[in-house]
């Protein structure tokens, strides 16, 4: 099946040269921070964590999502979306790998990864984090791999495909958990030590990927043979409505325990993001682009309009990769233990290595969609 | 039961499932699941009390610092972003911010050390993913450079800001290398180890032994007899941030 990968246009082809050079781009970088360290990065003693960790963040979020396209359609039988489950799996596994990615150039000494595996180390919450999205990752690739050749062959589907598929749901769930838990069990980290962060991350996650997941059906739908159908786009369009109110939701509850109690320490790390720091200006952006999707998404004849729900997922995406990749990871050590409020600005090496990440993953997203749409043609 | 193909797969999955479930249980058993070792194996907790009474009577004083730094190859990094500490003096406002507003007379002097806490139930150890960093026995957080995989778990976990990452080579930032140390690489977190190598032949730290005042005092906090201990009785003595559950070994004196 792999060689319908291998066969397109020009437009494929230049798209695919596009990400190779940002993965090149990206990779002579990753060299330069071998050699010289992540003193090349805008990380500081004080940001010990940036862009990296923050857009690992982010897109085990998107991962997560996959589920919102699995779960009605596989427990409640929602058959629209019975053509689009293996573009969420698929999305699933490029964006883990994303993270994995992330993961691997955040670290100081990238050769000794697999001590995490020589010395488990169950107390710590990064084994875990390890552990569950590994496993994602196979439970999706094995899955859409799967039902991908049962499409392509016409054979039915193995009787152990539907157990696994529903073990990706709980899974899902857990990747995402267990990520905020990295962050919320820190006591002295006072924008990350609240129970709602869980809440908020699948939240935030599944208002992010299905966004994401229905500019990805817009675009096939004009680039290619394939179709997702209205009726599907429009349930993902109520899905991200919800999840989207849910987290606007539980943004202001945070605000509320912080700005009415008026503990200093709560108080101090949300001023800062949101007025004193210099992320306030991407804060408010983000926070005006939310609010304002949320508006086209709540009118059903707008959300209906699909140029209006194309605007309002590319607002939303971005909102919450601001929020999440950026705000809530770079603002939570703001400020450092000590009180200092330090300035970080991402330099251009750590940005083009974060670029042939996201290029390793647009790569990942077309070469899988590429065969499926290529499997559907033959049919 | 037949040995088909089947079978003999069915009974490896299972098997592996089995030893991989057992080896997990026992890792967890063994290390508690957050990480609540007991806390004195041997008896003793050592730690320090610093007599901020006896502390900086020379203003601008940092003989405690360059002892450590020397002894323990610490680089001096222009960088501030970039600076590796193990002892350094910050202004008393930052260390204790909860001791800010008051109408009582000033009783913390401008500035004072800060280190590593060493602390009864540290977070760095509990998050980090490899065990590079463990509590010894007596107390002492320990770090091993070799195994740390830098990912900085334990610089987001820490809540005083004690741990240094080696964003940049730090051998070229060696005045004068000591030999009897070794020296870090880059890509590795480091902090303070109580002079480890100094209790081993029977010494007390450097920072304490360079003190002129005689202003921080190392011992064994279990032990009521010791120096510390004998201290701590007479005087009021505050811990940085003692309710976030760390119980920190560094005494203040007021």
């Amino acid at each position: 099946m792999l060689d319908k990968a291998l066969v397109g246009n020009r437009s494929y082809w230049g798209w695919l040269l596009c990400l190779l050079v940002l993965i090149a781009v990206g990779g002579l970088c990753y060299l330069r921070q071998l050699q010289e360290g992540l003193g090349i990065t805008g990380l500081s003693r004080d940001v010990s964590w940036g862009l990296y960790i923050g857009q690992f963040t982010f897109f085990v979020g998107v991962a997560a999502s996959a589920v919102m396209v699995v779960l009605p359609y596989y427990l409640h039988d929602v058959k629209a979306f019975g053509k689009i489950t293996l573009l969420g799996e698929f999305l699933a596994v490029a964006a883990v790998v994303m993270c994995m990615l992330f993961i691997l150039v955040d670290m100081g000494q990238p050769s000794r990864v697999l001590n995490v595996l020589l010395h488990p180390t169950p107390h710590s919450l990064m084994f875990w984090d390890m552990l569950s999205l590994s496993g994602y990752l196979l439970i999706n690739l094995v899955a859409g791999w799967v039902m991908l050749q049962t499409e392509a062959t016409g054979l039915p589907a193995p009787g152990w495909i539907k157990p696994l598929v529903l073990l990706s749901i709980p899974w899902a769930i857990s990747i995402h958990t267990v990520t905020a838990f990295l962050y919320s069990g820190l006591a002295g980290r006072s924008l990350w030590f609240t129970a709602v962060l869980a809440p908020r991350f699948l939240a935030s996650a599944f208002a992010s990927g299905p966004a994401l997941l229905i500019l990805l059906c817009l675009l096939l739908r004009r680039c290619t043979s394939f179709d997702a159908g209205r009726e599907a786009i429009g349930k993902l369009a109520t899905i991200v409505t919800y999840a989207l109110a849910a987290n606007l939701f539980l943004l202001g509850v945070e605000l509320f325990t912080a700005f009415y109690s008026g503990m200093p320490e709560h108080l101090e790390s949300f001023t800062l993001l949101f007025s004193g720091g210099g992320l306030a200006p991407l804060m408010w952006l983000a926070l005006a682009a939310a609010l304002a999707a949320f508006a086209i998404l709540l009118v059903p004849r707008w959300r209906g309009n699909e140029k209006l729900l194309a605007t309002a997922a590319i607002m939303i995406f971005g909102s919450l990769w601001a929020e999440k990749g950026i705000g809530l990871i770079v603002g939570g050590f703001d400020p450092s233990p000590l009180g200092r409020v330090s300035a970080y600005t991402p330099t251009f090496p750590e940005v083009a290595i974060v670029a042939a990440i996201w290029a390793t993953g647009a790569l990942l997203v077309t070469l899988c969609y590429k065969i499926l749409v290529a499997v559907r043609a033959a049919d | 039961m037949k040995l088909t193909r089947k079978n003999f797969l069915r009974l490896a999955v299972g098997g592996a499932i089995a030893a991989c479930s057992g080896a997990l249980t026992r890792t967890v058993r063994g290390q508690g699941l957050v990480g609540t070792q007991p806390q004195t194996d041997d008896g003793v907790r050592f730690g320090m009390v610093i007599d901020l009474q006896k502390c900086r009577r020379e203003a601008g004083c940092s003989l405690c610092r360059q002892a450590c730094h020397q002894a323990h190859n610490v680089p001096e990094i222009p960088d501030p972003q970039h600076a590796v500490k193990w002892i350094w003096n910050e202004p008393a406002a930052k260390v204790f911010p909860a001791a800010g507003e008051s109408f009582s007379a000033r009783t913390l002097p401008e500035q004072l050390p800060i280190l590593c806490n060493h602390c009864q139930h540290p977070a760095c150890v509990r998050v980090c993913p490899t065990q590079a960093t463990w509590k010894r026995g007596d107390g002492v957080v320990m770090m091993d450079y070799h195994r740390c995989i830098g990912c900085r778990y334990c610089m987001a976990a820490c809540p005083y800001g004690s741990r240094s990452f080696n964003f940049e080579d730090p051998r070229p930032y060696l005045l004068k290398p000591n030999p009897d140390f070794p020296t870090r690489t880059i890509g590795v977190v480091e902090k303070c180890n109580f002079c480890e190598e100094r209790l081993a032949a029977g010494k007390g730290p450097a920072c304490a032994a360079a003190c002129p005042q005689g202003a921080l005092v190392f011992g064994d906090l279990s032990d009521s007899a010791s120096a510390p201990r004998q201290l701590l009785e007479g005087r009021f003595a505050i811990q940085r941030r003692p309710e976030l559950g760390c119980g920190p070994s560094i005494f203040y004196l007021v």
